[in-house]
């Protein structure tokens, strides 16, 4: 028995002692875990396709936004020189942007849809952290119920028209409300939470409720300090959800100066509006290039989003599927 | 508060019928005091003086009374589902009627009976519709589908993981743009005016337009829904691989299986119960594409190519006034598409999987 396994063990190749290696730039980035001893090494041809790859995936995603970015910021001589759309930057200039920001419909717009979001996700938030804590203990009075009435939603929709002759029929249609209300909750995030929430460690509970605590003051300061990571991701979802919000604001809203950025964005783009105003003109005239409006107003619509995924991105995976399984 | 905490305390203890009778026969003894010369009884142990009675498990009014706060927490999201969930669920009743929405509204309206669904039976338009989003629906399940596995397959075999991190993050990302942005990225890059058209222009080519090609566009909407959602799919894969046990490889490996074998015989049946139920949930949402994707470019493209069930109840509906038949058609399309969840079910179990909900 001793002689196989000391056998088997020569069989490995020793490790290479780490500390003699310097490391290049690059060697830290690409550093790997060590390679299982029964895994092959790659082939040459093997690893290049592999490289290839991932470059291909992450090039298809990142030339669009790229070109989107560079052409914002890029003046008419540049944007003419091209002939349209901007993939190396020769100039930057920000005339775009500072058109588009001072004041007018696409301010307002931006205004409209920061507010959405701020206060739609806040809203949510509550709404979701409550219920989700609500029901996060299962022999609590009425537990099953709410549970299955909460669920039962999530496998039939009322359907397009029933909802919006409700949402119109009491008097939403025109008002911002309109555009949190009828998908203020998600389902889906609520059972996310809840899995968390039954995950916190019930001595902690027990000893807080010993110490005379009360079930909110339990949730405020034990559960949901001890939920941040989760309680960040949902917040990002529902966040997402308010700024990428164009459909409700379709079909609700009928006055103008309440759309959010996604209409604005549609109407310049996909269907060709000059834009409203002292921009229109100055885009007439020849002032500033209005693909470079477009641009920025897609750029506008993409940098909260850019900016704050990566943050919680770490959280996602673990959130995801947590919830998911407990649910 | 420490009363309350006592009695949850208690819950647990005493969820059953007390079979020792001890705790609960005290208390119940002593709370009707005049009975105390009856049989006789074991002293009320000081201990439990203080506590509320508790019989046998705890009373529903005693649950409720311990549980007020936490029910009291979940009534705004119940709320909020009750009327946009449930009271529109009622609101369907529009589809039996000839609504008419200035005047009468939906207590008013004549009912109909089932004159709404005949009409829609006997509309060529309505099974045109329905063949086109099938189409689309096809053409996403067989050219999506087997992309994020081919990506979280790729990124499993790379073994940094600052690598992996990098990629993960850039192929997430466009999952986080709301579908406005994805279709004008896809306009400035595709499009009449986009950077393809004038990078074929500068080269001596015809410039072209997929964005308002008819025939192309299920194959532009697929590509949409893969540059943004692709990336997303992979979460799923990504974490079933991990949950593969390292083992099995390694065993596989000295029994001799190289790569691709190992490939074969280990992680492809790791990911089979994933993938029969993704696939399962596709198949039951067959109805419910992208809305937003399609409606945004239903005006570029037209209605004929562009048409989707849930277009069309938008366009019937809401654009035109036909509030009746546009609910109905909202009703075949629930109804159609639970027939579809438990037919694909039926066929995962009958191949062996799990499905969504399991045979017992």
């Amino acid at each position: 028995m001793t002689t196989i396994l000391d056998s088997s063990r020569d069989d490995t190749p020793p490790a290479p002692p780490a500390a003699a290696r310097v490391e290049t730039r690059l060697q830290r980035v690409l550093r790997a875990e060590p390679r299982p001893v029964w895994e092959e090494e790659p082939t040459k041809a093997g690893a290049a396709f592999k490289g290839f790859g991932l470059f291909a995936i992450c090039a298809v995603i990142l030339v669009p936004i790229w070109v989107v970015v560079v052409t914002s910021l890029s003046d008419t001589k540049a944007i003419n020189d091209a002939g349209g759309l901007v993939v190396w930057p020769k100039s930057v200039t920000f005339v775009a942007y500072k058109e588009l920001l001072s004041g007018g419909a696409v301010t307002r717009a931006a205004l409209v849809s920061i507010g959405l979001t701020v206060v739609g996700t806040v809203f949510s938030m509550v709404v979701s952290v409550l219920c989700a804590y609500g029901l996060s203990r299962k022999d609590s009075f009425g537990h099953r119920p709410l549970l299955m009435t909460m669920m039962a939603t999530m496998f039939f929709g009322a359907g397009l028209i029933p909802t919006y002759l409700l949402v119109t029929g009491i008097g939403l249609s025109d008002s911002y409300w309109s555009m949190i209300l009828p998908s203020a909750i998600s389902v889906f995030n609520i059972l996310v939470l809840r899995g968390f929430f039954m995950d916190t460690a019930p001595e902690l509970i027990d000893a807080a409720r010993i110490d005379g605590a009360g079930e909110w003051r339990i949730l405020l300061q034990i559960v949901m300090p001890l939920s941040r990571a989760v309680i960040a991701v949902i917040s990002l979802f529902y966040a997402v959800g308010y700024w990428s919000q164009w459909f409700n604001a379709m079909l609700y809203i009928q006055d103008s100066d309440k759309y959010p950025l996604q209409m604005i964005l549609r109407q310049l783009v996909l269907q060709h509006q000059v834009p409203p105003g002292a921009m229109g003109a100055a885009v007439s005239s020849g002032q500033i290039n209005s693909l470079a409006v477009q641009m920025a107003v897609m750029v506008l619509a993409l940098i909260p989003v850019a900016v704050l995924s990566p943050f919680v991105q770490k959280h996602f995976q673990k959130g995801m599927l947590t919830g998911a399984v407990k649910g | 508060m420490k009363p309350r905490a006592t009695v949850a305390s208690d819950a647990g203890r005493t969820d059953g019928p007390d079979p020792a009778g001890d705790a609960g026969a005290d208390v119940d003894v002593r709370r009707s005091g005049a009975r105390a010369a009856g049989p006789p009884v074991p002293r009320p142990k000081e201990k439990k003086a203080e506590e509320p009675p508790a019989r046998g498990g705890i009373t529903r009014r005693l649950r409720l009374r311990r549980d007020r706060t936490l029910i009291l927490m979940t009534l705004p999201a119940m709320a909020l589902l009750l009327v946009f969930n449930y009271v529109p669920l009622l609101g369907n009743v529009v589809a039996f009627q000839d609504y008419d929405v200035y005047d009468l509204g939906i207590t008013g309206s004549p009912f109909v009976g089932f004159d709404n669904f005949t009409r829609i039976f006997q509309d060529y338009r309505f099974w045109e519709v329905l063949l086109n989003t099938l189409v689309i629906f096809l053409t996403q399940l067989i050219l999506f589908f087997p992309i994020p596995i081919a990506i979280a397959l790729l990124l499993n075999t790379i073994m940094s993981a600052r690598v992996r991190a990098w990629v993960q993050a850039i192929v997430y990302l466009p999952h986080f743009f709301s579908w406005v942005l994805v279709v004008t990225v896809f306009q400035q890059m595709f499009g009449g005016a986009g950077l393809v058209a004038q990078w074929l222009r500068e080269h001596g080519h015809e410039g072209f337009d997929l964005m308002t090609n008819p025939g192309f566009f299920k194959f532009l909407v697929t590509s949409q829904a893969i540059w943004k959602d692709a990336g997303w799919g992979v979460i799923v894969f990504l974490a079933a691989l991990a949950a593969v046990n390292t083992d099995l490889y390694e065993a596989a490996a000295v029994d001799g299986a190289g790569r691709w074998r190992r490939m074969w015989h280990v992680t492809l049946p790791a990911l089979r119960p994933v993938i029969a139920l993704l696939l399962v949930l596709r198949v039951g949402s067959a109805l419910n594409l992208d809305f937003e994707q399609i409606l945004l470019q239903r005006d570029q493209v037209g209605a004929g190519a562009s048409e989707i069930l849930d277009t069309y109840i938008w366009w019937t509906g809401i654009k035109t006034g036909g509030f009746g038949y546009a609910a109905a058609a909202g009703i075949f399309k629930g109804l159609f598409s639970v027939a579809m969840v438990l037919g694909a079910n039926k066929v995962a179990h009958m191949m062996g999987e799990q499905g969504v909900y399991s045979k017992k």
